[in-house]
């Protein structure tokens, strides 16, 4: 076995048991915190695939900035003492009724799927690339999406300023 | 001295040489992180050491004197003590998050040390997003020191945990719109090709006015980022005891200690890297004798010479100036800094789109 193939199946472990642990911790924040180590690994995964843009953005929004604002509710809302309640048994059937079919689509949808590789060269995942290709208007040109997207987020800042805002006496 | 990867290139081909691919990556990447422990917990000593040296300084004082000559040892019998502490265990705490919280800190500062330019050719990884990779490392510390406040189940913990986590979110934005700035003139995220980019002038040179602008509001979100005087309301111990890391005892403690003078460290060899020239010599233009005689001086020395001075300037802050309230914290990043640098970015685009730059 080679080298990285042993560290990608160590991540891809991580990725597995964290998540599981991520559902079934009754702790929220602990819950909050093995979300954290699947998005770190995800993130590895990303940079071994030589993504690192993408393994830097992975860090620096889910990582840095999603799982901060989970962390940062959690302790504006929760106790230290306090853990979820056990789930009802009607809860816990529907559930387990439903993972089940959805692992079975996605199981048999991926199975089904034959993978081929591209016959185009790829495309580099160098910074200038990445950049021009999101700000380019010709052809493989992002700059529309791109724009509507931070129209979106300007949108939904000022509406939640707007609602945090206290009235004028 | 001048070139280390000559050096580095024949311990790879030797390793490459008698051992199996495997085993020679394997052992490359052992020998890289045993240096970068082996530098992180040394630097990491000294800083503090320099720290009570620089406070004595401003206070008119000796500081520490007795162990070793200078005192140079003090900081080495500290840490010895620290080791030798009881590491306390809290009943009501979260004890497995409680245990963790310092790792994920030092984790994050030594992460971020190895994309770091020390000298030509000594980088341990030269990323294509080499900014954006500290960056994103270094956002990672806060989330050890909120469920460090948190799982601790202490109400100072908490509130200086809260007061860290707004603190640092706000000031990250500063943060990398100043960086920002650099990487426009430089026009790349590379460390290594940002500095090349300045091989005929620091960048606080060559970018104006704006340039300067952007380095002061780098040096100070980034000392509000690493929780630092006069910024440091998250371990405040006038109110709060210390903060987040209150309950914490033994090298638990020593960790979060460590883990705030290397983010230091990695702050000011960032702005080191980007406006200050890295390893380049300082020359002046037309003075060719003065080029040679400042060519002599190994990059190793002038990488550390103004990573240093950068952190002397930080930690003159620390001591001369009063902490903030945690209302005036806000306002000074949301409503100065943010703005200005705003501009300031938009201005240094404009400069480099006009190649009004040197």
């Amino acid at each position: 076995m080679s080298g990285p193939k042993i560290i990608f199946f160590i991540l891809a472990a991580a990725i597995l048991v964290f998540s599981v642990m991520s559902i079934f911790s009754r702790r929220i924040l602990r819950a909050a915190i093995y979300l954290l180590f699947v998005l770190v690994s995800m993130a590895g995964l990303y940079y071994m695939m030589n993504f690192q843009f993408l393994a830097a953005v992975q860090l620096i929004l889910y990582a840095g900035g999603i799982v901060v604002l989970i962390i940062f509710s959690i302790l504006l809302t929760s106790q230290i003492n306090s853990t979820l309640d056990p789930p009802r048994k009607s809860h816990l059937l529907l559930g387990a009724v439903t993972s089940v079919l959805g692992l079975i689509l996605g199981a048999t949808t991926i199975l089904k799927y034959s993978f081929q590789a591209s016959a185009s060269a790829p495309i580099g995942t160098d910074m200038r690339t990445i950049g021009r290709h999101l700000l380019g208007t010709g052809a493989e040109g992002y700059a529309l999406p791109f724009e509507v997207i931070t129209v979106l987020l300007l949108a939904a800042l000022v509406g939640s300023i707007l609602i945090a805002r206290k009235p004028k006496v | 001295m001048y070139d280390f990867a000559p050096f580095i290139d024949s311990y790879t081909s030797y390793l490459n040489a008698h051992f199996s691919p495997f085993w020679a990556g394997l052992i490359s990447m052992v020998s890289l992180g045993v240096a970068l422990l082996l530098f992180y917990a040394v630097l990491g000593l000294y800083l503090v050491y320099a720290e009570r040296k620089v406070c004595a300084q401003m206070q008119n004082r000796m500081g520490p004197n007795r162990v070793g000559p200078m005192g140079l040892f003090q900081t080495i019998a500290d840490l010895i003590k620290l080791l030798l502490k009881e590491l306390i265990y809290i009943r009501n705490a979260d004890s497995f998050l409680f245990n963790i919280a310092p790792f994920i800190v030092i984790v994050a500062s030594i992460m971020a040390i190895g994309s770091i330019p020390f000298a030509r050719g000594l980088q341990a990884v030269d990323l294509n997003i080499g900014v954006l990779y500290i960056l994103a490392i270094s956002s990672m510390g806060v989330i050890g020191v909120l469920i460090a406040g948190w799982a601790s189940n202490s109400k100072y913990s908490v509130i200086g945990a809260m007061r860290s986590g707004a603190q640092v979110i706000s000031y990250e934005l500063s943060v990398g719109l100043a960086l920002l700035c650099a990487i426009t003139f430089a026009g790349s995220m590379q460390l290594s090709e940002i500095i090349a980019s300045q091989q005929d002038g620091w960048w606080i040179f060559k970018g104006h006015i704006p340039a300067f602008v952007a380095f002061v509001i780098y040096l100070i979100a980034g000392t509000a980022e690493t929780n630092r005087g006069p910024f440091d309301l998250a371990e405040a111990e006038s109110e709060l005891t210390a903060g987040f890391h209150t309950e914490y005892s033994g090298i638990k403690f020593a960790f979060f200690f460590l883990a705030e003078y290397m983010n230091m460290f990695v702050i000011a060899a960032l702005a080191t890297t980007l406006f200050l020239g890295g390893w380049l010599p300082f020359h002046l233009y037309n003075f060719t004798a003065f080029n040679t005689v400042m060519d002599y001086i190994p990059p190793v020395f002038w990488f550390f010479g103004k990573t240093a001075f950068v952190i002397y300037v930080m930690m003159w802050f620390k001591w001369t100036f009063p902490r903030l309230r945690i209302d005036q914290l806000l306002a000074l990043e949301w409503k100065y800094l943010l703005p200005i640098s705003l501009l300031n970015l938009l201005l240094i685009s404009f400069l480099t789109l006009m190649q009004w730059h040197f």
